[in-house]
């Protein structure tokens, strides 16, 4: 088992008032909520936070961790010396706020489990839906276009036939749906948290992320990538091979075509069955270096007989 | 040999098509209509439909929901706040959209 430092977690003091410990706890679960920190690792961290919190706003439960010392470093193999708990009696007390699912065999190890968790029956009579949990799936964006199956395992709290609860890595095979676009949610009923008093399970909800891809990204259904052309090809028009999500397609090149042009080719994005997107190709000029004497007469020679003021605008 | 056992289990999509009744989208959150109705009074929900009957909700709300449930649980914001927070979050989802695609 790990110790835990919860004053580093916190980044208090061990002297810290429990007014500087609320005030951390609450500047940092701003910060890390999972629904507004950009930080891959936020529901660890908030939950890490909680854990923290739970133990050291509660003076008795503060007192006992603070027996253990100072000299534990965060992580450091750890257990617990016996009767280290005598003398304080918040075992199998109430938590007062917040998820109490998913703290460390540490936390469990000193304080127990809360009351309905370890099956007390201090909340039988409540019946509860499960809660819900929420996690993001990171495809491929060819995953998106044809659909696919994807294994994905999650540690989830069940309860066993005892009545107690335990966390077991739980495999999923998720069928994704062809034309998935990003940020959408795939809800799985019943496949969140046990539900209380015989109420329902909670549901899963995956939100699809995109990988990213070196040819194309993605933006709501449509797919965009940029194709290189010679200047030729621009001026005279030209039939290229373009790739797609679903395989390799020519597109046609207009005659007399800018940089920056956009082509579409509809039904290439990410569609379903009742939603079109479409691939949509913006056209780079690629010129060709003048190396050569006779390139460059070439060059030359083309300033000659075309002649274009491209800044003809800029005044 | 060990055998892993995996779970096959197929889900819905949230998308453009979801249109999800009162009682559907009570029941998905767990909250009570009034609930719902408080968070429309905040201008944070905007179903289609002119009565509670036909009222249906998008993927969108469904989800403005559950992002409030989680501000309050978790950092005791109230309604109004909640609204504040949910329009900025969606800004800045789509702000870092934007930012990734440059």
């Amino acid at each position: 088992m790990e110790y835990r430092d919860y004053y580093e977690i916190l980044g208090v003091d061990r002297d810290a008032t429990q007014d500087a410990i609320k005030q951390a706890y609450r500047r940092l679960a701003r910060k890390y909520h999972p629904d507004v920190s950009n930080d891959p690792d936020a529901e660890k961290k908030f939950k890490d936070l909680g854990e923290a919190y739970e133990v050291l706003k509660d003076p008795e439960k503060r007192a006992a961790y603070d027996k253990f010392g100072s000299n534990w470093q965060n992580g450091q193999d750890f257990e617990p010396p016996p009767n280290w708990d005598a003398g304080f009696e918040f075992r199998g007390a109430g938590y007062t706020g917040g998820s109490d699912e998913d703290y460390s065999d540490f936390f469990e190890s000193l304080f127990g489990r809360s009351g309905y968790r370890a099956g007390s029956g201090r909340r039988s009579t409540l019946r509860m839906k499960g809660e819900d949990h929420h996690a993001k799936i990171v495809i491929s964006l060819a995953d998106a276009y044809h659909g696919a199956k994807k294994n994905i395992t999650l540690t989830r709290a069940e309860v066993d036939d005892q009545g107690r609860v335990v966390t077991r890595p739980h495999n999923l095979q998720v069928t994704i749906p062809k034309g998935v676009i990003e940020g959408q949610r795939i809800r799985l009923e019943g496949q969140g948290m046990p539900g209380i008093g015989g109420g329902p399970n909670g549901d899963l909800y995956l939100e699809i992320a995109f990988a990213d891809d070196p040819i194309f990204h993605a933006e709501k259904r449509d797919i965009h990538m940029e194709l290189p052309i010679t200047p030729w090809e621009a001026a005279l028009g030209a039939t290229v091979t373009v790739p797609t999500l679903g395989g390799k397609v020519q597109l046609k090149i207009p005659p007399g075509s800018q940089g920056g042009r956009k082509l579409r080719l509809k039904g290439k994005g990410l569609s379903t069955a009742k939603k079109q997107g479409d691939q949509i190709v913006t056209l780079r000029i690629v010129v060709p270096e003048a190396k050569t004497e006779e390139q460059k007469q070439l060059y030359r020679k083309m300033a000659e007989i075309m002649p274009i003021n491209p800044r003809a605008h800029l005044g | 040999m060990m055998t892993k056992q995996v779970t096959i289990v197929t889900g819905t999509v949230l998308d453009e098509d979801t249109s999800c009744t009162l009682a559907e989208v009570c029941g998905m959150c767990g909250v009570p209509a009034d609930f719902i109705l408080e968070m429309i009074d905040e201008g944070m929900l905007c179903p289609s439909g002119a009565s509670p009957r036909e009222w249906r909700f998008s993927a969108l709300e469904i989800k403005r929901i559950q992002t409030t449930l989680r501000l309050q649980r978790d950092l005791r914001v109230n309604l109004p706040g909640c609204a504040l927070v949910v329009e900025l979050l969606e800004e800045l989802e789509e702000l870092r959209r934007l930012y990734r695609m440059r």
